[in-house]
Parts: structure tokens; sequence; C-alpha cells
């Protein structure tokens, strides 16, 4: 790819975590770094061991190719490759690759003299990760409650995980999580049509400034969060989604066992009234 | 407000939210193969049973007068022996009236008069530990039941239900229609709650599906939202009376698939027709016998679910046996085949096995 002239002006050397001068190079487009090399290795390690996996499996399918947590006896220790092992080492790499490309951002950022907003918000959605895999796991004390890798067999395991309490739409934190989700969409379908309103007009008409955006706004509900606030809200919103989403698993088993129906009873047995 | 009474707000929402937490220790099962998330997760203090009540003295040595020449109008337990007959009087005494005594049921100065409702009651009881015991082993196993597992000590079992009375149905006013209720008959959703009442009532009560039987539904094979909504509200009965969630029987990849529910599916199966015979053939035809204060407000009699007997365990008692104490409640008839289940998969075999 060619590099525009204006491009050389923002590709400066330092900024690295780690490794100082060593990895601080660009390779066509993409800026390498120390965090670029262990994501190119631990995301080809996960890839070919999922591939392998696959391979001594039962169908070469993509829809049903699963590799699986280990068996519930084998708690938080090591399992055979077979047998959940190489669940272990894959769930490894994810992590370390997905935390070295968030510290390649941290690196970029840093380049650049920015905030580490694109990181700080890409670890919410680790952590969302590392809640099913590991922190839900290790407060249950089994590997087993692990998620597995597969298209299908993981909407299985959500499926079933979610019947365990019977009915999951009961979970406070599952609906607060949930509704963050549909206002983030919701967020984000106004903006997007606001901005395309505004900035793609018909032909021979001139594109309206943010002014007209804000008037819209007030003139419909008497306030318009203006065009920073509406990303700061964008991205609170977004954040929360994730963020709930992995609380509503991690007290899941760990903090709840029974029906989540179950669990309103706090407020039935308030000793206002009963 | 200033900062420090928001983080004191917060911190009691906190405390709060914790207070309706179970942080205690918990015991975990595998129920399917590795990854189907087919687990039991359960507070170790939830699977503690009460110890089951001894027998009333050592139980007695085969041999002896049969009961019927013994004493008279002995109609069920004619055939065991007379010292076997007291011991099973006397056990029973202590399970269902043990502060009233043998008085319950018998008239004291004619033990052997139907003129109590009490006793004609306990003999068709007597009649249906039986059947359970000799017919229903595809449910019960070897363990068996005896009167003491529903009624603990109890006249009534705590556990029963009766039809719910109809309420205007011309009006929404003051009428929930069985639902939006939360009872531990829904496990506390707003599922429909009286769900035993449309299944478990007689060997007619409807199958139980949440599926037409082909891909695309027709008029004469469908399924609304409601019939679904009652299956569910059964199942979530089943749920609360063993102590487990739903993928003790099931896989949720489909409920219905056999070849992918656990073997305790093919046990709630026979256990959901024993119930219906049960209800249907014993205790419903009673509510002639019981005098009104017995009775729903339907005039029908009280009738028994899953949560009778098991009382959130999976195991009534804990799995305890106490038939083998008491042989009288087992019947001599022979062993009769009930209706077949279909086969479920064999134990650990997963969705992605069976694939």
């Amino acid at each position: 790819m060619a590099l525009l002239s204006f491009e050389r002006k923002y590709r400066v050397r330092g900024g690295t975590l780690i490794g100082g001068d060593l990895f601080d190079f660009w390779v066509g487009p993409f800026y390498v770094g120390f965090f670029g090399v262990t994501t190119a290795i631990f995301a080809s390690l996960g890839t070919a061991l999922i591939l392998y996996s696959a391979a001594i499996g039962p169908t070469w399918n993509p829809w049903l190719i699963s590799i699986a947590p280990p068996d519930l006896k084998y708690g938080l220790g090591a399992a055979p490759l077979r047998e959940g092992g190489f669940w272990q080492v894959i769930t490894v790499c994810a992590i370390v690759s997905f935390v070295s490309w968030a510290l390649r951002e941290v690196e970029i950022c840093r380049k650049l003299g920015m905030g580490y907003h694109v990181p700080i918000a890409f670890s919410f959605a680790i952590f969302a990760y590392i809640s099913l895999v590991v922190i839900r796991p290790v407060l249950l004390g089994a590997w087993h409650f692990g998620f597995p890798y597969g298209i299908f067999s993981h909407l299985d395991w959500v499926s079933n995980t979610g019947y365990q309490y019977l009915h999951f739409h009961y979970n406070p934190v599952h609906m607060l999580a949930v509704s963050f989700f549909f206002t983030t969409i919701l967020a984000l379908a106004l903006h997007g049509s606001l901005v395309l309103s505004a900035v793609n007009p018909p032909k021979g008409e001139e594109v309206k400034t943010p002014e007209y955006e804000d008037t819209f706004f007030r003139d419909l509900i008497g306030y318009s969060i203006g065009t920073l606030g509406i990303h700061r809200l964008g991205l609170l919103l977004a954040l929360n989604a994730g963020f709930w989403s992995a609380i509503c698993i991690i007290i899941s088993g760990p903090l709840w066992t029974r029906g989540w129906p179950e669990w309103w009873n706090w407020w039935l047995n308030l000793p206002i009234w009963s | 407000m200033n900062v420090t009474s928001l983080r004191f707000g917060a911190i009691m929402v906190g405390v709060a939210l914790l207070g309706a937490c179970q942080p205690g220790a918990k015991s975990n099962q595998q129920l399917g193969y590795r990854g189907t998330g087919m687990d039991q997760i359960q507070l170790k203090s939830a699977k503690l049973v009460e110890p089951v009540p001894a027998p009333p003295y050592d139980p007695p040595a085969p041999g002896g007068k049969p009961a019927r020449e013994a004493y008279q109008n002995v109609q069920v337990l004619g055939d065991v022996s007379e010292d076997q007959f007291s011991y099973t009087m006397a056990a029973i005494t202590q399970w269902i009236a043990p502060e009233k005594g043998c008085n319950y049921c018998h008239n004291p100065a004619n033990m052997a008069s139907d003129e109590l409702y009490t006793k004609v009651v306990a003999r068709r009881m007597l009649q249906m530990t039986q059947t359970i015991n000799s017919t229903w082993s595809s449910h019960v196993k070897q363990t068996g039941v005896t009167c003491y597992t529903c009624h603990r000590g109890q006249a009534v079992p705590a556990v029963a239900w009766t039809l719910p009375p109809t309420g205007n149905p011309n009006s929404i006013v003051g009428n929930l229609h069985g639902q939006n209720a939360p009872t531990p008959a829904s496990a506390y959703a707003s599922l429909p709650n009286t769900a035993v009442a449309h299944y478990l009532i007689d060997k007619d009560a409807p199958n139980i599906r949440v599926a037409a039987n082909g891909t695309h539904p027709t008029p004469a094979d469908k399924l609304t939202v409601m019939e679904t909504e009652n299956t569910y509200g059964l199942m979530m009965h089943t749920s609360q009376a063993l102590g487990v969630n739903c993928t003790y029987c099931h896989n949720t990849a489909s409920f219905r698939a056999w070849n992918i529910s656990t073997p305790a599916r093919a046990q709630a199966w026979y256990g959901i027709r024993m119930v219906r015979e049960i209800n249907g053939d014993y205790i419903g035809p009673l509510a002639k016998v019981f005098p009104a204060n017995r009775l729903g407000p339907m005039g029908d009699s009280l009738k028994v679910n899953c949560a009778t007997c098991h009382r959130g365990q999976n195991k009534p008692l804990g799995g305890v046996s106490m038939l083998k104490d008491y042989p009288a409640l087992r019947s001599s008839a022979p062993m009769m085949p009930a209706v077949a289940a279909p086969a479920p998969a064999p134990v650990g075999a997963g969705v992605t096995a069976a694939r």
C-alpha cells in the first residue's frame, strides 16, 4: 500500500511499552511493535490448535466443529489434550493475543499522543471473554464451566447455561445489560441517521452544519446532547452493555444457584409488607 | 448531596444486593457431554435432608396367623401376618396422626367399623401405595414409597393442590387467570401456576408439548403460545419440586428430542404418568368420601404433584428407602410393565456426540 505523503508525519519513533526500538517499525500500513509480534504468534498458534483439534474431532462441518472445555473432574487442573487440554491451551492463546492487541493499541496511542479510549473500550470486550472462560470457572472451581469453541456448540452452551436458572430473563443484571445493548443501538441509529441527514443532502444542496443537527433534536425533544456528547454517551452505553453482560454471567452460579425468578423474592420479603 | 453521602449510598446498595445472594459453598454435578452446559450448581446446604423416622419397634419375624383371621373387616392387608399388620398400623399412626393416634381413623369401641371417613381413605391409600410400589418401579425404583414419603407426620400432606376457582370469565378485573402471581408452583415466574391441574389431573390429561410435530405447523398440528406456557409452567413446578434446573432432564438444544435427553427424563416421564394415575384413580374419586373441609373451592380432593413427595430433593427423603422395613406396603401382585417411555441418551452423551 502506498504511503500517503502526509502519513510520514505520524510515523514517529518511540512510545513503546516493551522492547524499545526492536519492533518499532511498520509492515505496509500496519504498526508492528512487540505486541504485534505476540499477537501474531499467539493468534496463529491458537488458530492452528483449533484446526488441529477440529482435525481429530468427528466433523469438518464448520457449524458443528466444537472444541469443548474439560470434564468437571479435572477441576482447575490441566486436562489431557484431547479431553479439554486443547481448550485450555487455546484459551491461553486467545487471552494473550487479545491482551497483546489491546497493548498494541496503547503503544499506537502513545506514539500519537492520544487518549487511551480505544484500548480501554476494547479491554471491556476482553473482560467479558475472560469472565466466561476464567473468572466464572475459577469461582466455580473447574475449567469445565467455560464455554466451548464452536458455532452451534457455544449457542447450545448459552441455552443450557441460561436454563440452569430456569428463566434467565429474570436475572436483574441481564436485564441491565440487555437494556444497555438496546439503548446503544438506539443511540447509534439516531446518531447515524442524524449525521447522514445533515451531511448527505440531495444533489445541488449544501451540507448542513452541526447547528442544524442540534436544532433538530431541540425541536424534537427539547434537548441536544451535542456533537461531542453523543460520542461520550455512545461509549458509555456500549461499555456498560459489555460490562453488565459479563457481570450477569459471573453472578450466575457463584452468587445465585436457584431460578432467577426466585431471586426477586427479596422484594416480596421486604419487611415493609411481608 | 456530597461525595461522601453518594459513596455511602453506593456501599449500602451494594450490601443490599449482596444480601440477596448465595455466596455459600457449592456442589457441582456434570450431566452432559463437556461443553454442553448441562450442569447442576447447588448450594451444599440445599442438599441436607432430614433423617427418616425409625420403625415404631423392631420389625416382627415373618410367619404367624394372617391378619384377616385375627381381625374383622381387613380388606387390603388380610394376607400379612397379624404381627406385621399391627406393626404396619403402628407405623402408619406415627406417620399420619402421631397426636390423635389410632382414633384418627378408628372408632375405639369397634376398630373394624368403617364409620370414620378417614379409615375409608386410609384403605384406598394403602391400595395406592401398594400399586405404586408394585407397578411403578419405573419411577420409584426399588426405593419405593411409604405413607411418610408424602405425609411426613401430618394427616394432610403439606404440599397438595386443588382445581383453581374459575374467576369471572368476562372480566379481567381481580382475575389473574392463573398466572402473573409469584408462587412456588411456577418457581415464582409469571408463567401459568395452575399447570399441574392441566397436566396431572388424570390419565386423560393432554400431552406435554412445546412444539408442533412437524417442521411446519398445520391447523391440526399446532400449539399456541399460551399452550406452551402451560408446559413451561409445569416444568417450572417440576424443577422447583426436585430442586434441579432444566438441564437435569433436558438438553435445551431440543427439549423434545429423547436421544439428547438425560436418563432422568425417562424416570420423570413415568413419574408424570404415575401422578396422573394417583390423582385420577385414587385421590380424585375420594372427593365423595371427604368432608367439605377436606375439599378445594371447586369441591375436588387435595391432589398430589411432584413436590408432594420430592420437597425440593431430586430423590425424596434423600433417596433413603423406608419401604424395606415395611413389607406389607409392597403388594404381592406381579410387577406389571407400565407404558414404555422413549429411550433417552446414555449417560454422558452430549449434543455434539449425538450429531
